[in-house]
């Protein structure tokens, strides 16, 4: 302030030089505080009515490569057709998880990438969503009645418009298992067995990353399943049935007799080192969601991957399949703007399917009549999968409460890969309050 | 931040010419203001008003960003709410405080490892930065090439320090395990994934940063020094040793009360590391990444979160009311 003042001082005399510059502080301090202001004003109601019917705002998680470039085409082919511009927002998919509570507390976009389940629910029972019924009243038909269901919201309006899905199962190069002599496991009993003979053939049997936390849910939803059944994993998910029961420690205690053939480095690694892992023959199989295939850029390779469902243990055989459905949603804000319900429509036909699928052959069309002339045969196994399955299930962390799934499974999982201890009391005490608080 | 802290220990280091020196200094600053003084009372009611809107819009900032927070924390952290409506704010009396103590398990863990940093810095890499500032301080060549080299983590941010780390700690690729000749083998050590180690790997790339940053003010501190004190020890026949034990160490007082305060705070804040390496699970948990875990993740639980906000808050005070106590007290006596 003093080295300021003193060019003034020399040009005026002291009195109005102080108070010119105090003024202008003033002044300026006055102006600072209300940019924020005006900021804000901006921020919440200014796009709106200028988004009316020519563009829309697209948020999007799908941050790697290949969903990125294949939004990018749906995004392309619906602009050619109708004229509207989309604006997208691509936010690593991590960071945009993290952030859903406050982006769609804050101004999000008009359209965003979403999951279907508790996660889509939540949300929409809070009203912080645009029901579609007008969307899926033109696109109804192009849906099953599993996929309509599992895009409707508590209050039975119809919230997401499902893009693909893709089933979890054990992924395994098919010229590696050829040179061993290993067959494809139909029971537990059968896996644990083939999993001993790997060891004894010097590979890693089963291939596991957990270093992000969630990929082992995979293991436990699926081990639950089998053993317990679907229904049981939807009423544990959803607290309606307690953690601190027989049935769920049976679970680990299942799980114990496969942690010596996973992975020993699991909580070091990501799925995607683990997917590495598989194509240079280190592990024998990897249970994986199909999405695994994104990381096999060789031709060769995609064509030697192969997969078969998690063996049947207890009950239901494999009737059960993990098949997380992602999709879009409407924020509220977006529900007002006709430009975005169309882009929902798009998604939800057979012309915006092709086009993501398209660039993304790692997932399976959700839509009836999507082009399957370039499916692979894993493709075609994939989609067979989830069309033969009489339950699929939407992923721990997708039928639970997110607080549930981060907070509590995530570290509980993480230390049973650790010592192969769990305390499912602790679980049951930790459910409680957290579902409590909801 | 050091300029506080200088002034008021001026008075209390020895009668000496460094004594002298400081005095001096602070001579014209108390001048100042008794000239300040004089012009207050001769302002205008227009300029009053300005000065108000100066010191009222920051104190509005300081009250809307720091204090309204600190006290809706607090509140939050006796209620159960889901984080939408206000609507839904539920009264749990102590639940929070409980859930986190009893049930959470990674609360204990969590604050062993707080408490490990804080050993860990105050050990090992705040006295890494003296010993570099006292070999730097000396008249080396290339002194300044060398402080350069070891300040420039302190301008990286930690986030970047973990990716730059995790160059040297991969299980397949990493450089240590490439010098350990374990690369590639089944007996490479997973430094960041093993559970055992991961918090030793995080605290030596931490140390990599706080040893440049306790580097540089000590530098400061030592050119702070009064050159005849050193004369005089050495006249007194004191070796290099109990020179600098003896006359220099004690001689940075000051110094010393801001390192040890950086420290701690450095220790209690430590959480970009552990949540670039793996969000701060699996033997990383630091209370500060449970905060972040229980208040802006996708699993939000305010309550929980708020709970451990309040924890770390009501730790972090203990230094810093230690740090005032000893600053303002000071500053009234003098």
């Amino acid at each position: 302030m003093a080295a300021n003042l003193d060019p003034f001082q020399s040009a005026h005399n002291a009195g109005p030089g102080r108070r010119t510059i105090l003024k202008t502080l003033g002044i300026s301090a006055a102006g600072l505080a209300g940019i924020p202001l005006l900021a804000a004003c901006t921020g919440g109601s200014g796009p709106a009515p200028g988004a009316s019917s020519s563009s829309l705002t697209f948020g999007s998680g799908s941050s790697d490569d290949v969903p990125k470039a294949a939004y990018k085409a749906v995004t392309d082919a619906f602009t050619k057709k109708s004229g509207i511009t989309v604006a997208t927002n691509v936010v690593p998919h991590n960071d945009f998880q993290n952030k859903i509570n406050s982006y769609l507390q804050g101004s999000p976009d008009d359209a965003f990438t979403w999951f279907a389940g508790y996660r889509m629910q939540y949300y929409a029972g809070k009203g912080l969503l645009a029901p579609v019924d007008d969307v899926w009243a033109t696109i109804g038909s192009n849906f099953s009645d599993a996929m309509k269901k599992a895009s409707t919201g508590p209050d039975g309006k119809m919230y997401l418009v499902p893009n693909y899905n893709y089933p979890w199962g054990f992924f395994y190069r098919k010229s590696f298992w050829a040179e061993k002599g290993y067959a494809v496991p139909k029971t537990f009993d059968e896996l644990k067995t083939l999993a001993a003979k790997m060891k004894t053939d010097g590979i890693i049997p089963i291939g596991f990353a957990d270093k992000d936390g969630w990929p082992a849910m995979g293991t436990f939803d699926y081990i639950n399943m089998r053993l317990n059944g679907y229904q049981f994993h939807i009423d544990l998910t959803a607290h309606k049935e307690s953690w601190d029961q027989k049935k769920v420690s049976d679970v680990f205690d299942t799980w114990k007799a496969l942690l010596p053939f996973q992975d020993p480095n699991a909580l070091g690694q990501t799925w995607q080192d683990a997917a590495k892992a598989l194509e240079a023959k280190k592990t024998g199989m990897y249970l994986l969601g199909s999405f695994v295939t994104q990381q096999f850029t060789d031709p060769a390779v995609l064509a030697d991957i192969d997969f078969f469902p998690f063996p049947e243990i207890a009950v239901e055989g494999t009737d059960a399949v993990e098949a997380p459905i992602d999709g879009l949603l409407l924020s509220k804000k977006g529900g007002d703007n006709k430009a975005a319900h169309d882009f929902l429509a798009f998604m939800g036909s057979a012309e915006g399917q092709n086009a993501y699928s398209a660039v993304d052959t790692s997932n399976i069309a959700t839509v009836k009549g999507a082009d399957t002339s370039k499916f692979t045969p894993l493709n075609k196994k994939c989609a067979d999968t989830i069309a033969n399955a009489k339950y699929i299930s939407q992923f721990l962390d997708r039928d639970a409460l997110p607080a549930m799934a981060n907070n509590v499974m995530i570290p509980a999982l993480q230390s049973f890969i650790k010592d192969g201890t769990v305390d499912v009391k602790n679980l049951e005490a930790q459910a409680k309050t957290l579902y409590a608080a909801q | 931040m050091s300029t506080t802290a200088e002034k008021p220990a001026a008075p209390d280091s020895e009668p000496g010419a460094a004594g002298r020196t400081t005095a001096g200094k602070s001579q014209p600053g108390t001048d100042r203001r008794t000239g300040k003084a004089g012009r207050v009372r001769r302002l205008t009611r227009r300029d009053k008003i300005v000065l108000a809107v100066m010191v009222g819009v920051p104190t509005l900032i300081q009250l809307l960003l720091v204090w309204l927070p600190t006290l809706f924390s607090i509140a939050l952290s006796f209620t159960r709410w889901n984080g939408l409506d206000l609507k839904d704010i539920k009264a749990a009396g102590t639940d929070n405080y409980r859930y986190v103590v009893q049930d959470y398990p990674p609360f204990w863990p969590a604050i062993q490892h707080n408490v490990l940093w804080l050993v860990f810095l105050a050990l090992i890499a705040t006295p890494l930065g003296l010993l570099l500032a006292v070999l730097l301080d000396q008249k080396i060549r290339g002194s300044k090439i060398y402080q350069s080299i070891f300040f420039t983590p302190v301008m990286l941010s930690l986030a970047l320090i973990g990716i730059i780390w995790q160059l040297f700690y991969n299980r397949d690729s990493g450089l240590l395990n490439y010098l350990l000749g374990t690369a590639g083998t089944p007996q490479a050590v997973d430094w960041f994934g093993n559970s055992n180690v991961n918090i030793w790997a995080a605290m030596v790339a931490a140390t990599w940063r706080h040893a440049g940053y306790v580097m540089i003010l000590y530098l400061a501190g030592l050119k702070g020094v009064d050159p005849s004190l050193r004369e005089a020890a050495s006249i007194d026949g004191a070796n290099a040793a109990q020179t600098f034990f003896r006359i220099v160490f004690p001689a940075m007082r000051p110094v010393n009360i801001v390192i040890v305060v950086i420290t701690i705070i450095e220790s209690l804040r430590a959480f970009d590391i552990v949540y670039v390496i793996n969000r701060g699970t699996n033997g990383l948990e630091l209370i500060s990444a449970l905060v972040i875990q229980n208040l802006v993740g996708e699993g939000q639980v305010i309550g929980v979160g708020s709970s451990l906000a309040v924890i770390l808050l009501v730790i972090s005070l203990i230094p810093i009311v230690f740090y005032l106590i000893r600053t303002f007290g000071k500053e009234s006596k003098a």
